[in-house]
């Protein structure tokens, strides 16, 4: 008999009798009334900043302004996505780790715990979220739910290869448990929220 | 090779009095973070009943999410392996580098690889792997094992990670900030991740429904390996299965708060399939599980999900340190998982606790955590684990308790030693309670006298 044979036999002799899987006890799930406040205030408790703009020019002058001085920007954004993901798609790691920037697209936030959903699709390369020294991501206002259960509902975890739930900078305590900002992803979050359609 | 018991690595450990008390204030501070993150959601409580019935679900039909999660991983490209104890987990590792030539190895945190003790393994195999969570880089570096399975080095001060880096790393002698040994750290690794060939993670979900498993980390050191290598193994026990997508919202709504008192963890990865050209595979990891499975009183310990809640609040814990435990998962929880895999060698373990419950009023998914070290003392007493000694004790005490004329008498015998010869308890030979303590000053009557003398009036 193989060993996974073996394991799943060992495990039918052994386990309890069958109990019924929970139902989601609706209705009694927090909803926040500003969901927008509310993920601001959590998001900033854990590092990251969050800032309003009314266009996508704001992020283009940063970009810009990286790119001026030198620096490599992964721009995901808008109409940037599909020429900027076919580039960074084949990229090893020894080249995204040159990334200064990297701008991405958010397809929810969540107001609990600050937390955005960045899809595989919305990346380009996996590495882009995490090997760049700085991330700036974008998320529209009306795109924030209240908790993990609303956002798993909106999100699809069936079909992309890979996909993240991304809050706030990288981080460790663990030395001394102190908290150090920075730790092996982006020393840096700032969330900005669209207030229309970019 | 017998581990050094308990009571005694912990008698060790409390020695140094300050440090002892540093150690136990730090861990307290986790606990507080996590009560305030924990009364920060009113459906708090029943989050947790909702998780503690979606395990026992998961545990009763278990063999079937198994065979749903590898179909579905078998069509998402991923290759499944299974291993029926550490060794088998080991060789499959192994098997791995070997055929594909592998010398270039990350790996982040896995508690299941150090229950297998892969490092080992590995380097005698003449194969090194770096650890990538700073606080595993830093006990791998000095040759330890992680005391905590959520904060590795939390026996550790800046002072010594300082000197640790300053030998591996080159960084300044004396300078101990934590922001600038971290960037040490943050570059030392960098080029690991850039350079590696394999990723080795470990998985907190595996979702049944789609195949796809979830690894939560705050550094982002999983990702960096798994994405930059041309081969990702993420290594489970087969209790890390949860039905739905759906219940990963439960789970991950609780395992930061619980464990050090975030809203969540900073990057909760959510892998399905292999990225183009790449292999990525999971090891699924028996190694006791289905024998813990069949022991009605302990089973339920597989619903762990690994906060480290019940260290942070466990009083014994806080003043013994991680290492005293010699087994991968310390505290409490470790203590009721451990038996399981080694009952001879782990049998002072479900005595190192005051069984005061704490660990079970903070465990996310409702382990009975300190009911099941009560009944580990029992089945270790039955197979014939329990020292000689704390056997007779126990039962001249049962004796005594039984018979109240002998009790009195008793009592009254040890107030008269305790004033008139007192040295006989103030000999730390002889008397094992001293050791740390001072004896209270005997009174004049017991409780009993006083009671009935002023009952009347």
């Amino acid at each position: 008999m193989s060993t996974r044979d073996q394991i799943l036999n060992a495990i039918r002799a052994n386990k309890p009798a069958v109990t019924t899987a929970p139902l989601s006890p609706a209705g009694q799930l927090t909803i926040y009334d500003d969901p927008v406040a509310k993920f601001t205030a959590t998001l900033e408790s854990i590092g990251g900043k969050v800032e309003w703009i009314n266009k996508l020019d704001t992020v283009k002058e940063i970009v810009h302004a990286e790119q001026a001085k030198g620096l490599m920007v992964a721009d995901l954004l808008g109409g940037h996505l599909q020429e900027s993901g076919a580039y960074f798609a084949d990229k090893p790691a020894d080249f995204l780790k040159d990334i200064q920037l990297s701008c991405l697209q958010a397809v929810i936030g969540v107001a609990e715990n600050g937390a955005v959903w960045i899809p595989e699709s919305a990346m380009g390369n996996r590495l882009i979220p995490f090997i760049c020294q700085h991330l700036i991501i974008i998320l529209q206002k009306d795109k924030i739910v209240s908790t993990m259960h609303q956002a798993y509902e909106q999100i699809n975890t069936f079909e992309e290869g890979f996909g993240v739930f991304l809050a706030g900078p990288s981080k460790t305590a663990d030395i001394e448990q102190s908290l150090v900002i920075g730790a092996h992803g982006a020393r840096s979050l700032r969330v900005f929220l669209l207030d229309q359609e970019g | 090779m017998k581990p050094v018991p308990h009571a005694r690595a912990a008698g060790n450990f409390i020695k140094d009095e300050e440090r002892t008390n540093w150690h136990d204030d730090t861990l307290w501070f986790v606990r507080e973070k996590r009560d305030k993150a924990a009364h920060g959601i009113a459906e708090w409580e029943l989050l947790r009943e909702w998780a503690s019935q979606i395990k026992n679900h998961t545990l009763s039909c278990l063999d079937e999410y198994l065979l749903n999660f590898e179909k579905q991983a078998i069509v998402n490209g991923v290759k499944i392996h299974w291993a029926a104890d550490a060794a088998a987990h080991n060789q499959i590792i192994y098997s791995i580098i070997k055929e594909q030539k592998i010398s270039r190895i990350v790996k982040s945190k896995s508690m299941l690889t150090e229950e297998c003790g892969l490092n080992e393994f590995l380097h005698q195999q003449g194969i090194d792997t770096v650890d990538t969570d700073l606080g595993e880089r830093i006990v791998q570096f000095r040759d330890e094992p992680p005391s905590h399975i959520v904060l590795p080095a939390i026996h550790l001060k800046k002072q010594d990670v300082s000197e640790t880096f300053h030998i591996h790393l080159g960084t300044q002698k004396g300078n101990n900030d934590p922001q600038y040994l971290t960037e040490a750290a943050r570059g030392h690794l960098r080029e690991k991740f850039i350079a590696s060939e394999l990723a080795i993670t470990g998985v907190n979900f595996a979702v049944a429904e789609t195949g796809g498993f979830v690894v939560c980390t705050n550094e982002g050191n999983a990702d960096m390996g798994a994405h930059a290598a041309r081969i990702h193994i993420a290594c489970m026990g087969f209790e890390k299965i949860i039905p739905r997508t759906a219940d990963l919202a439960v789970f991950l709504r609780l395992l930061a708060r619980s464990a050090t008192g975030q809203p969540i963890t900073t990057y909760s990865s959510h892998f399905l399939k292999p990225r183009a050209g790449q292999e990525l595979h999971i090891v699924i990891v028996d190694n006791g599980r289905s024998r813990q499975l069949g022991r009605a009183d302990f089973r339920n310990s597989l619903k762990c999900i690994r906060c480290a809640a019940c260290f942070n609040t466990c009083p014994v814990y806080r003043r013994s340190g991680g290492h005293s435990y010699h087994t991968a998962v310390a505290g409490p929880i470790g203590s009721i998982l451990n038996p399981n895999l080694d009952m001879k060698a782990n049998a002072d373990l479900p005595f190192a606790s005051t069984l005061c419950g704490s660990c079970s009023n903070v465990c996310p998914v409702k382990i009975d955590i300190h009911e099941q070290l009560w009944k580990w003392r029992q089945e270790l007493a039955k197979e014939g684990y329990v020292a000689g000694s704390k056997k007779a004790g126990m039962k001249g005490m049962a004796f005594v308790l039984a018979r109240p004329g002998l009790y009195r008498f008793s009592g009254r015998m040890a107030r008269w030693f305790l004033r008139h010869l007192s040295f006989l308890f103030k000999s730390k030979k002889l008397n094992p309670w001293y050791r740390q303590r001072e004896m209270p000053a005997a009174p004049k009557h017991s409780f009993r006298n006083w009671y009935l003398k002023n009952k009347k009036k």
